[in-house]
């Protein structure tokens, strides 16, 4: 697996574990349909949440959470509708969320939480 | 706290006013967005703030940060804000001290390593925030000489955004970007135009008493002038002393001085300069360079630079009409409106006129053996391109002759023979103006005039019983009954006979005073 592919698994990970201990159900890992993928799908109480993670090991690309463009937010708009009609899911209560794992190669993992992006 | 605010200045002309700088921390992707009105160069203030902040080891948070500038609809240019807008992020971030940073007024620009840069219109800012009722105003260091000559506020000067954070008791990480010097006040170049130009004396002048006594009059009345005389007959030497004769400005006219040149750019010194200004535009003026202008930034004219001071119009039949005639409405108002679509500067005008011109195109003139071969007609268009309503708001005209070899000689005589009188200095002079002016308060004391040549005419004759009495006028009322001088011109000569007196020392004008009035009006035929 390339370098980048494990971290972004390795974030993903670790930003479950953290949405976790925070009281939510993960629901769905890296769905995919046509038109993307969406990295997890929670529940928070009646609230269905899905959540775009980012992971970086350093500040050199800028902050995780800047690589999230307003044509990254449309299309999670989408998926997160696909997700509802395929799940047969009522569409009342959802939220996008995005988290930021830093992850640097020799020291504990970071996480930053963004609700309701969009 | 997730919201901060500080303050920074607008300025729209000479006049600043207070622009309460809000930053909004949200928890959203991150973004730096500016509302407000604000023009390019501040749009631009979010890639100079977020790189700033970054590189002196204070990065703003990663989140949506929206900057309000606040009144809305007043319109803000320039980069002056980026400091305000920048202790209004890190304090909404709680980089800073929240409380510390809303006691202050921001000025500068930023550089992206966190240096801080002078801007133009420090003086003018710090003075509206003077006025405004605040105390403390952060400026970069190289403005702080400017800053300073504000009185009555505490002027914090600091090198780099980091130290402005520090000063505001924040704690910045290891530095990223090292720096180097800091921004210096000026370069030697620019220091170099700030030096003052070498006046010259009055001393230096040849050519009899009647040119000396001209320029002292000009200067004792606040008199404009007309010099006309043929090429190399000394017009510019002359009207160049007459700044050297007026007296010093007082403290709020020095400090409008310094405000003038802040807005245009020019470098403003470390102490404020108590001598008048001069400004000789050359005559391709255009009359935004002459009155001021600009599409955004409004920038005073040399009309303007000159208030308080001499403008010098060398060649004026030259200058287009125009750029003439938008000097009226200054004459007239001593302040200068300009209008944009979205604002109205006003600045002040309030200068001393001094116009030189040849008698003819082709410049002889003065006699026929110097092979002048313009016709009458020529020669009169030429001067009509000088228009009435401007010339007649002239008092003194003074025709100005070539040196001969026998001036020349009676001026070596007169140096080498002890017993003569020495040439006046523009010490001397400038006592006697002073003297002179000080007269002259004393007599408008209670009026809304301080110098004669401001003095209403009807008001001269009528109710400020100025009059000088029949027997004294004379030979003017004489001119006038012949049409030699209008009305106007004959309420010009009774005010240059009051100054005239003024500097003989005498209470009231007498004959003489009002003959030699009336031949200073006369002095070139026009």
């Amino acid at each position: 697996m390339a370098h980048n592919i494990e971290l972004g698994r390795r974030g993903e990970l670790v930003a479950a574990e953290h949405l976790e201990a925070r009281g939510m159900r993960v629901v769905d890992r890296n769905w995919r349909c046509p038109h993307g993928e969406v990295d997890l799908v929670l529940r928070d109480g009646d609230c269905t949440v899905f959540v775009e993670v980012k992971t970086r090991t350093g500040p050199a690309f800028g902050h995780p959470f800047e690589a999230i463009t307003a044509q990254k937010l449309a299309r999670l708009r989408r998926l997160a509708l696909a997700w509802c009609e395929e799940h047969d899911h009522p569409t009342a209560q959802i939220r996008i969320d995005a988290v930021a794992v830093h992850a640097p190669a020799e020291a504990p993992a970071v996480v930053e939480h963004l609700e309701g992006i969009a | 706290m997730p919201v901060a605010r500080t303050r920074a200045i607008a300025l729209v002309g000479l006049a600043g006013s207070v622009v309460e700088v809000e930053a909004d921390l949200s928890s959203q992707l991150p973004a730096f967005v500016i509302i407000g009105l604000p023009d390019t160069a501040l749009g631009e203030a979010r890639e100079r703030v977020r790189s700033a902040a970054t590189n002196a080891g204070c990065a703003l948070p990663a989140r949506r940060l929206t900057v309000n500038l606040s009144p809305a609809a007043l319109p803000k240019h320039g980069s002056a804000f980026d400091l305000a807008i920048a202790m209004s992020c890190l304090a909404a971030a709680g980089t800073v001290d929240a409380q510390s940073v809303s006691r202050f007024v921001h000025l500068g620009e930023l550089g992206l390593d966190g240096r801080l840069r002078p801007t133009h219109g420090i003086l003018p800012a710090v003075h509206a925030a003077v006025r405004a009722g605040h105390e403390r105003v952060m400026v970069p260091v190289a403005n702080a000489a400017e800053a300073r000559l504000v009185p009555g506020v505490e002027i914090v000067a600091v090198a780099t955004l980091r130290e402005a954070v520090v000063r505001h008791g924040g704690r910045p990480g290891p530095e990223p970007v090292r720096l180097g010097a800091a921004v210096e006040p000026h370069d030697a170049a620019i220091t170099a135009v700030a030096a003052p130009v070498p006046e010259g004396d009055l001393a230096d002048v040849i050519g009899g008493e009647e040119p000396i006594e001209a320029l002292l009059v000009a200067a004792a009345g606040g008199h404009h002038l007309l010099l006309t005389g043929p090429p190399g007959a000394g017009k510019t030497m002359l009207a160049s002393r007459l700044p050297g004769i007026l007296p010093d400005l007082s403290a709020e006219a020095a400090l409008e001085v310094a405000s003038l040149r802040s807005l245009a750019g020019h470098p403003v010194g470390e102490t404020l300069s108590v001598r008048p200004p001069f400004e000789s535009p050359h005559h391709t003026a255009s009359s935004a360079a002459m009155v001021g202008g600009g599409s955004r930034v409004i920038r005073p004219g040399a009309a303007a630079r000159a208030s308080h001071g001499v403008l010098f119009l060398d060649e004026a039949p030259e200058f287009p009409a125009r750029v003439l005639d938008a000097l009226r409405q200054p004459l007239e108002s001593g302040r200068i409106s300009i209008h944009r679509a979205n604002s109205v500067a006003t600045f002040p005008a309030r200068f001393q006129l001094v116009l030189a011109a040849n008698p003819c195109p082709c410049g002889g003139g003065d006699s026929p053996d110097e092979g002048c071969a313009c016709p009458p007609a020529t020669k009169r268009r030429y001067f009509a391109r000088i228009s009435g309503p401007l010339l007649d708001r002239v008092d003194l005209r003074l025709w100005v002759h070539r040196v001969t070899p026998t001036k020349l000689m009676m001026d070596r005589d007169r140096v080498r023979d002890p017993g003569a009188s020495p040439p006046v200095t523009s010490r001397e002079a400038r006592e006697k103006v002073v003297r002179a002016r000080a007269a002259a308060a004393r007599r408008l004391a209670g009026t809304p005039w301080r110098t004669n040549a401001e003095m209403p005419g009807p008001w001269l004759r009528g109710e400020g019983g100025l009059h000088p009495g029949s027997t004294a006028t004379r030979a003017l009322d004489l001119s006038l009954e012949r049409g030699g001088v209008t009305m106007r011109g004959y309420d010009r000569v009774l005010k240059v006979a009051w100054t005239i007196a003024d500097l003989d020392g005498v209470e009231r004008p007498t004959g003489e005073h009002v003959g030699r009035a009336l031949a200073m009006r006369m002095g070139a035929a026009a």
